[in-house]
């Protein structure tokens, strides 16, 4: 570059910015063709640059945008209107001048992009807007309608403003660009005065009689009196408004960035040492000063912190035209919509996700939106949905790429996985569906059918793992067959500012990212006796009645605690949907925090998403709140189970992998509840049940909760003179009924459950439970015996009656 | 991890080398991974890391790990009382540091002084050990800086 002189160089930066936008714009304009607003715009912006070119001698830059130029302006104007086919010349057009731009950038000059083929495309699509231009038909088509090209020439050569009070110009272009079969004239025929109407009446099923067509663009009529006017003023005023917003930025080289960054550190360590050595002085002035320091300290911080962050959109930005390349290349009718493209990451991240999430959403359109036919066969919309969604979530931006196609078949993929020797068969069938899903990320793992040159070429999943990764991110997949699949990047922000808790525990600081967090509970001593309970070895809190499973921070990171006096201080977390509560020592603040990525080894670790630097100058690790939750609660992900809650006909590989609370109900019979359906445990005082006629209810919480004895329901014998009565709650859809049981015992996974139908009373069947033979009971029928319009109020999600095996309405008994 | 190290070429280079002891050895760094030495820092542990991890610094607001290079050359640990040097190197861009007991002097070496390591070097030690120089009256060892601060 350095060959070339500053008000080239600016003339290539601000062009490659507008060409981005113009490809933004382009495919924008296909949704809404008549859109002026945006006409003007592309028209300005290719205007922009064919008058630079011109006056820095670029001659064939400006031959490409000059004819670019005029069918935008008859486009703007409604003499034209546009075509699939005149977008995709438009867009060729863009990116022949974007491969001029690099030439010039890299060589100086013009080099050997040859602009011939491009400009003729160009005046073709002129003349006649509908016809694919890369059909091979082309031929014979254009010889079959020789009528044709004497009237695109008489559109072209009668401009509009010489003819204001006839409408044969617009009559003319309309035809000619709704000729089913019209193809690309080789070149411009010669002009014959071919009366139009003629090749009008050669399309009887054309819709639009002539007369609408003028007068759908009523424009033309008035603009043509004065074309040059109406060009030249919005083109000025937009002129303006665009000098004005790229008067208001300036380009800044990252590494200075990066230079002020860490100076900007240094500088707030300094602060940190100064304010606490003030702190100990008595000089008013100095204090004043060492607090204005403090707080200009902060602000420089954070602002050469946001200096780096930029919204995701930038790399968003390119996809519209990718997903519409390519849809039309496959022939596939694809929405592309985007949520949240103002998250904002740091530019470092977002170049390196960059090609990863190009590849997901070509690999969405290639392979995950089925043809138009097979979605219609599938009872679907024809148009393909691709969502692309970025959202903050506890110091990581989440990126997903969901389509609405055909999904990814784990039964498939699991055979193909074997079948290519990745895995083996004994393997296989050990795995879950969601895990099975994640081995597309196997090195050279393809599904495809066919390998098309659209993906296929190599890279692979594998590929966007590895980049991901090596970024520190992560990735899953979700699929559901027939419904589509969502791939979920997380990467962290490494150089974002969190609001994040901090806490101690084993006398060091914490940071916990307050998005995770949602209340602190502090139990002294004597109250956490009471309310944090054992079941089964586990702890849990009953936190307004609902039980809250409990995570020492000190058991997860083999430390031991140095608060001794009994007191329990608890954040209550969410990961992923789930509630767990993280015992701490002690909560200290709430502050800010700079997340800073970690080495290899502490990654490794996947309990820490990065460290950060506290006020004091102390480093202190971020805990991964997710992490934490899946090491500590060894359960499914939450996706998972909210699936499960959708799919009503649980399959038995899900039965066995429930979590179960085990109970006793007397006569040494236990029972095992699925977790999933226990709402909260209680304790009932008997002498507060009381009778409605001969069902027991007891008043709680301002409402009447009809009980069933689980021991009478089942006909077990237990005793029946407690005093107090362990209670399992289950509510749904705002009713709730009480199951009694003698004891909660323990809390199991139901993994190896064998199942088989012998059944009783009640029952569903038996299983194996651990060593222990177990016997599968009916909750519905427990509910019932309790409610007998539980269910019937509001229709419940899943219906059980037909399915006596739906999971969460039942109970195993042990 | 590579296999044992009796066939594979040392690469005797001439140069200098950043001088620094441990347990009474006098070891050697190239001379331009080293980014500066600072004296003992706050050092912030990390449960569960490895054990020659031995926790993490704050270097002007960038968090670096620091390793602790006795235990990774399985040397016993430093004594009570006695502080540890921080030495931050840099590779492939990345900080991070090594805690050893006392820096010593910058030394131009010559590649005819090196030597292979002794055969009665064993275990971790002489995976991360290049070779000696042969000084006067000393050997100087030289630290193989990457596998060191690596897969600690």
């Amino acid at each position: 570059m350095d060959g070339l002189d500053d008000i080239v160089e600016e003339f290539l930066v601000e062009s490659h910015e507008n060409l981005d936008q113009l490809d933004t714009d382009l495919v924008a304009l296909e949704q809404e063709p008549n859109s002026r607003e945006r006409l003007s715009s592309i028209f300005r912006t290719i205007h922009t640059i064919k008058g630079t070119s011109g006056f820095l001698a670029f001659n064939r830059l400006e031959e490409v945008t000059h004819v670019g130029e005029n069918m935008l302006s008859r486009l703007r104007d409604g003499e034209l209107e546009l075509t699939p086919r005149r977008t995709s010349v438009l867009l060729q057009m863009v990116d022949t001048v974007r491969s001029l731009l690099t030439s010039i950038e890299a060589n100086g000059g013009e080099g050997s992009v040859d602009v011939s083929s491009v400009v003729a495309e160009i005046s073709a699509a002129m003349e006649n807007g509908d016809a694919p231009a890369d059909a091979p038909a082309a031929a014979p088509a254009a010889a079959e309608a020789p009528v044709e090209a004497p009237a695109r020439a008489a559109t072209r050569k009668t401009p509009a403003r010489k003819a204001p009070a006839k409408k044969a110009p617009a009559t003319a272009a309309a035809p000619a660009k709704r000729a089913p079969r019209a193809k690309a004239a080789p070149k411009p025929a010669p002009v014959v005065e071919e009366p139009a109407v003629e090749l009008h009446d050669d399309l009887p099923v054309e819709p639009l009689t002539p007369a609408a067509v003028a007068e759908e663009h009523p424009v033309s009529e008035t603009v043509v009196d004065h074309p040059e006017g109406e060009a030249a003023a919005p083109d000025a005023a937009g002129g303006q408004t665009r000098r004005a917003v790229a008067d208001s930025t300036i380009r800044v080289d990252v590494d200075l960035l990066d230079e002020l960054m860490l100076l900007v550190g240094e500088l707030v360590l300094t602060r940190n040492q100064i304010v606490q050595n003030v702190a100990r002085q008595t000089d008013t002035d100095l204090i004043r000063a060492s607090q204005r320091l403090n707080l200009i300290a902060s602000e420089l911080q954070e602002g050469v912190m946001k200096t780096r962050m930029q919204p995701i959109d930038h790399i968003w930005s390119k996809l519209p035209r990718v997903v519409r390349d390519l849809g039309l290349q496959l022939k596939k009718s694809i929405r592309l919509e985007m949520e949240g493209r103002e998250t904002e990451l740091d530019k470092t991240l977002l170049e390196a996700v960059k090609d990863p999430l190009t590849h997901l959403v070509r690999n969405s359109v290639d392979h995950g939106i089925e043809a138009p036919e097979d979605r219609r066969r599938a009872g679907k919309p024809t148009e393909g949905v691709l969502t692309l969604r970025a959202r903050h979530e506890s110091g990581q931006v989440v990126v997903e790429v969901a389509d609405d196609g055909a999904g990814i078949d784990p039964v498939k993929l699991g055979a193909k996985a074997v079948q290519r020797g990745l895995l083996t068969q004994d393997a296989l069938t050990r795995m879950s569906p969601a895990d099975i899903l994640q081995l597309i990320f196997l090195p050279g793992f393809s599904t495809a059918a066919a390998v098309t040159n659209v993906s296929g070429r190599g890279v692979g999943m594998d590929v966007v793992k590895t980049n991901i990764e090596s970024i520190g991110g992560t990735i899953e997949v979700e699929s559901e067959t027939g419904r589509g699949t969502v791939c979920r990047l997380r990467i962290p922000l490494t150089l974002a500012i969190v609001p994040a808790l901090t806490v101690e525990c084993a006398t060091d600081r914490y940071a916990i990212p307050q998005i995770s967090l949602q209340e602190l509970v502090s139990l002294d001593a004597e109250k956490a006796a009471n309310a944090v309970e054992e079941v089964g070895g586990a702890q849990v809190y009953r936190l307004r009645g609902e039980l809250l499973p409990l995570v020492r921070l000190t058991d997860v990171l083999g430390l031991t605690s140095e608060r001794h006096d009994g007191h329990v201080v608890i954040a209550v977390l969410r990961s992923e949907g789930r509630r767990f509560g993280l015992v701490v020592d002690r909560v200290i603040n709430t502050e800010e925090i700079v997340v800073k990525a970690v080495g290899g080894q502490l990654k490794a670790i996947g309990l820490y998403s990065g460290a950060t630097v506290l006020g004091d100058g102390t480093v202190a690790l971020i805990l991964d709140v997710q992490a934490l939750a899946r090491r500590a609660l060894r359960t499914e992900t939450t996706d998972r189970q909210e699936s499960r809650a959708t799919v009503s006909q649980a399959s038995a590989a899900e039965t066995e992998r429930q979590r179960m609370l085990l109970a006793s109900i007397g006569g040494g019979r236990r029972v095992a509840i699925p977790l999933d359906t226990v709402t909260r445990l209680e304790q009932v005082r008997t002498e507060s049940v009381e009778k409605v006629g001969n069902r027991e209810v007891v008043q709680y919480r301002g409402a009447i909760l009809p009980i069933v004895r689980l021991d009478r329901h089942l006909g077990a014998y237990g005793e029946s003179d407690r005093e107090v009565l362990e209670v399992i709650v289950y509510a749904d859809h705002g009713r709730s009924v009480a199951i009694v049981v003698e004891e909660i015992l323990d809390i199991v996974d139901g993994e190896s459950a064998i199942r088989s139908d012998i059944d009783d009373m009640g029952l569903l069947g038996s299983a194996v439970l651990g060593d222990r033979v177990t016997e599968l009971l009916d909750v519905r029928a427990a509910i019932l015996a309790a409610d007998p319009q539980f269910y019937s109020a509001p229709p419940s999600a899943l219906n059980p009656s037909s399915a006596p095996s739906g999971v969460s309405d039942s109970l195993l008994e042990v | 991890m590579t296999a044992p190290t009796l066939s594979s070429p040392a690469p005797a280079t001439s140069g200098q080398l950043a001088t620094f002891r441990l347990d009474g050895d006098l070891y050697g760094i190239e001379v331009e991974h080293v980014q500066e030495v600072l004296r003992s820092q706050q050092l912030t542990r990390v449960p569960l890391a490895p054990t020659a991890v031995a926790g993490l610094i704050n270097l002007r607001g960038q968090v670096v790990t620091a390793i602790e290079l006795r235990e990774r050359l399985g040397r016993p640990p430093r004594p009570e009382g006695t502080d540890p040097v921080v030495i931050v190197v840099r590779l492939h861009g990345e900080a991070v540091s090594m805690l050893v007991d006392s820096i010593a002097d910058v030394v131009d070496v010559d590649a005819g002084d090196f030597e292979a390591p002794p055969d009665t070097l064993e275990g971790q030690a002489r995976d991360l050990i290049r070779g000696a120089y042969k000084l006067h009256g000393q050997l100087l060892l030289a630290l193989d800086v990457q596998k060191a601060v690596n897969s600690a």
